[in-house]
């Protein structure tokens, strides 16, 4: 028996514009509208709504038999809601069918798991009752940014209540053992690890289409075989990817929504073989062995770790300016300010500084709206300059504020006093008066 | 006296110093009577101001025109088969289908040449220093074409050019040093660069040097005997109005900035490093890095590397008005150049009321007294004086008010009258 799982991404990020640095201090938006809403449109129509209505009409028509998962970041919701509502509804009817998992991730799509426990845990939090509102069910497996984890990250996502969390099938980290088993996590085993199966995944994300590759045409038979074909006693085929594959990263000329369509019809032609949701696995199957993360993996590049965001020196300042910012942000009650925090820690802003051009240069162009990385460095820390000040603005500076802030209390304190005494002396003088009235009269006199 | 001049660019298109210089000094010099300039550029747009002289664009020569300059005049094609191996063996007809092609290949060759150094290893080397022929070639056909009693070549792009005309006609040739190899390269000249320097102050009868820097570079490094070179300081436009606009300055922080190209020899990794010093002593300043050039993202890096990057701003290469607003803003100018024949922008800077620190190292540093000087090398030093400028504002105060009066009295007119004065030496030492 072997269960198949397919989880997606969903994840747009806000844009930049081109924020000069004459414009710190002056202008306070800080987001390219015609870009970010063009390139909406484009992957609505593309992808999100061509793909959502063939799932749906698949979902139907198998009756519970296949299922698909979908994480969806808290900024694609924002835009979905901003450019294409229409995409939001059709989530939630493929969320209506029952058979379609709705994973957790941070709000921003950001890298603060890296960083700072209290911050993360937030922002979970924040994503999940979003997912609760739109689509009805809290989620209970968690998906971090680009599947970065590690064993520390684990510990902390099963001590936060999640029972399962998805991430790379990493090379380097699982050696001779396979992908196609469901592991638990090292530090505490209570928490389930699904590992994707990059071979068999990217065989559909990335090379689908590619004319070249050896093994094109692939069709749903060609594709269904090799997962017949796999060792007999394995368990789970993970296969988590990008949900823009379909019909944006491999157009619709490639047949790949023929080939989407066409996986369950073969899949359920085979008795050994089902579709499950990712908590389904973490309940059905027993993990088989712990796996050791010791240093963060993610599913980005060839070296399957943090390097296409934090691998150069511009990418380390900048993200490390950001959260420097962060006992600030804990203050910090404006709305505004809390808004653009979100989007400016979306971790796309540090990929785009990637200067690693020739290994995965092609994937971190797309989408690119500069030229350089350097030109998205310079673009990234003029933009956080900004908000860097009108964040020490709205919340007072350390000492001397605060010492500010008391000393006015303190005379707001005193001058209440004062009042209270000189009305006091008042009261006292007016049942004086006559006394003193007759006093003179008498001195007058005499 | 009717002067035919070699330049490289004029404003309005301009990628540096250079042109402004020209256009300057054309200017003044059209103010001195009986003086004509005809200025020859690679190519002319046609929205260059001409108050003051004719401006012929060495693609504007017409084509038949120059076939037949090229026909008959075998002793000018003298000096083109010693500098290209192409053009000795091609008869007329060849030569202009070659050209043709050479010219649309000339865009590229000036954008090249924006960057301020060159390049020499691959084939962008290669189509500049055949544009730089090319120009020498039209240089020939213009110098028959039209009167004229003495020739000035502006940098070593127009050199060639200069000798050619000279060549051609006879008459006397004056070269204008505005930056030599050594200040481009820092010490690790191009021979070929060398050369067509070297060999364009030998020809020369006088040699005008923009200070007594590279004069003195002129004459060491070149063999130029002492009394050919003369020493002519640029000067700067006066600001014509008293802008109205007021910029606003975003931040409530003191501004220091660096404008000009991101290239070795401007030291911007001095600038860099004092930025650093500056800001562990203060907090509320942030520093501009406003230009392009090769060594740009080493700089970008290197702000990185120091973590500095939230106090420390790059702008990309500005234009115009933006120059102004940059001005505007700032507190402080700084021009930490490695080696710098002259330096108009610290005037222009102090033209906006704000105080300069630039280095020993450059040759506006020869005349002014009312600016901050340090050694490029020395950031310490460099630290200090910004910190000083920034926090103790008598000592800028006194900078803005007196530097003013110091630029406003450095005038093109009278750079222009001690050109004429070089010219008439040009042409005693020519006819003697």
């Amino acid at each position: 028996m072997k269960t198949i799982c397919f989880y997606f991404q969903v994840h747009q990020p806000f844009r930049f514009r081109r924020y000069r640095f004459f414009d710190i201090g002056n202008d306070h938006y800080y987001y390219d509208d015609y870009t970010n809403e063009s390139i909406m449109n484009k992957v609505a129509s593309k992808c999100y709504l061509p793909a959502n209505k063939l799932l749906l009409k698949m979902l139907k028509a198998h009756k519970g038999k296949f299922k698909v998962s979908f994480s969806i970041s808290g900024l694609a919701i924002e835009q979905f809601k901003l450019y294409a509502p229409e995409v939001l509804e059709s989530f939630k009817a493929l969320a209506d069918t029952g058979h379609v998992e709705f994973l957790s991730e941070t709000y921003s799509h950001s890298l603060v798991s890296l960083k700072d426990e209290e911050a993360f845990r937030s922002q979970v939090e924040a994503h999940a009752s979003l997912v609760e509102s739109h689509f009805g069910v809290r989620p209970s497996v968690f998906r971090n940014t680009e599947l970065i984890y590690s064993d520390q990250m684990g510990e902390m996502i099963a001590n936060m209540g999640f029972k399962a969390m998805l991430t790379e099938g990493a090379k380097h980290i699982l050696g001779w053992k396979s992908p196609n088993f469901l592991y638990c996590n090292a530090i505490n085993p209570r928490l389930k690890v699904l590992l994707k199966n990059y071979k068999l995944s990217d065989d559909i994300a990335f090379r689908f289409g590619n004319r070249q590759w050896c093994e094109w045409p692939l069709t749903a038979t060609k594709f269904v075989n090799w997962i017949v074909k796999l060792d007999q006693r394995e368990e789970v085929v993970n296969l988590f990817m990008d949900y823009e594959t379909f019909g944006e990263h491999q157009d619709k000329s490639t047949g790949i929504f023929d080939f989407l369509e066409s996986i369950p019809v073969e899949v359920l032609k085979h008795h050994g073989l089902s579709f499950s949701t990712p908590s389904e696995v973490a309940t059905k199957l027993q993990p088989v062995a712990p796996v050791s993360v010791p240093h963060p993996i993610s599913w980005a590049d060839e070296e399957r770790d943090l390097t296409a965001w934090l691998g150069n020196e511009m990418q380390q300042e900048a993200f490390n300016k950001l959260y420097s910012l962060l006992p600030k942000i804990k203050q910090c009650s404006d709305s505004k300010i809390l808004k653009d925090w979100d989007f400016l820690q979306c971790s796309d802003h540090f990929y785009y500084m990637c200067t690693k051009f020739f290994s995965d240069g092609d994937v971190h162009a797309y989408f690119n709206p500069y030229e350089t990385p350097y030109e998205a460095f310079i673009n990234y820390m003029n933009v956080l300059s900004d908000f860097s000040i009108r964040l020490n603005a709205s919340v007072p500076e350390s000492n001397l504020d605060k010492e500010l802030a008391n000393l006015t209390v303190l005379l707001e304190e005193k001058n209440a006093r004062i009042k209270k005494m000189e009305d006091e002396i008042k009261k006292l003088r007016k049942r004086r008066v006559p006394a003193k009235k007759t006093a003179v009269a008498k001195s007058s006199k005499a | 006296m009717r002067v035919l001049m070699f330049g490289w660019e004029f404003p309005p298109h301009i990628s540096g110093g250079l042109g402004t210089a020209c256009y300057g000094l054309t200017r003044g010099l059209s103010q001195i009577p009986g003086l004509q300039v005809l200025f020859v550029v690679p190519k002319a747009y046609g929205d260059e101001d001409q108050s003051g002289m004719r401006l012929v664009g060495a693609n504007q020569i017409p084509v038949r025109h120059r076939q037949l300059e090229l026909k008959y005049s075998n002793q000018s094609l003298d000096y083109i088969e010693v500098g290209s191996r192409l053009i000795p063996y091609m008869d007329p007809e060849e030569f202009w289908k070659q050209t043709r092609v050479e010219k649309a290949k000339q865009i590229e060759a000036l954008n090249i040449n924006s960057e301020g150094k060159v390049e020499f290893s691959g084939k962008y080397g290669a189509s500049l220093m055949r544009e730089i022929r090319d120009y020498a070639l039209v240089a020939n056909v213009i110098a028959q074409d039209y009167a004229f009693d003495l020739i000035h070549a502006h940098d070593w792009l127009a050199y060639p050019a200069g000798i050619a005309a000279k060549e051609a006609t006879g008459k006397p040739l004056v070269v204008h040093v505005h930056a030599t190899d050594f200040d481009r390269s820092g010490g690790s000249v191009n021979p070929a660069v060398y050369e067509i320097e070297k060999k364009g102050m030998d020809a020369a009868d006088m040699v005008i040097t923009v200070s007594n820097l590279t004069r003195k570079i002129v004459i060491e490094k070149y063999g130029i005997s002492a009394d050919k070179v003369v020493t002519v300081y640029n000067a700067v436009e006066p600001v014509e109005t008293i802008r109205s606009k007021q910029f606003k300055k975003g931040v409530n922080e003191k501004i220091v900035t660096f404008l000009g190209r991101i290239t070795m020899q401007k030291g911007p990794e001095y600038f860099i490093e004092a930025a650093h010093r500056v800001l562990r002593k203060m907090d509320n300043v942030r520093f501009v890095m406003a230009g392009s050039g090769d060594m740009m993202e080493k700089m970008i890096r290197r702000a990185a590397q120091l973590k500095i990057s939230d106090k420390f701003h790059f702008t990309g290469f500005l234009r115009g008005e933006d120059v102004f607003e940059m001005l505007a803003m700032s507190d402080l100018y700084v021009m930490p150049s490695v080696s710098e024949p002259f330096g108009i922008s610290p005037l222009e800077a102090m033209q906006s009321n704000v105080p300069v620190l630039i280095s020993h190292q450059s040759g506006v540093a020869e005349i002014l007294t009312y600016a901050i000087k340090t050694n490029f090398w020395d950031v310490d030093a460099m630290a200090d004086a910004i910190y000083g400028a920034l926090n103790y504002p008598g000592m800028s105060e006194m900078f803005v008010s007196h530097g003013k009066k110091e630029v406003d009295s450095l005038k093109w007119e009278n750079s222009a009258l001690h050109v004429k004065k070089v010219y008439d030496m040009a042409i005693s030492r020519c006819s003697c």
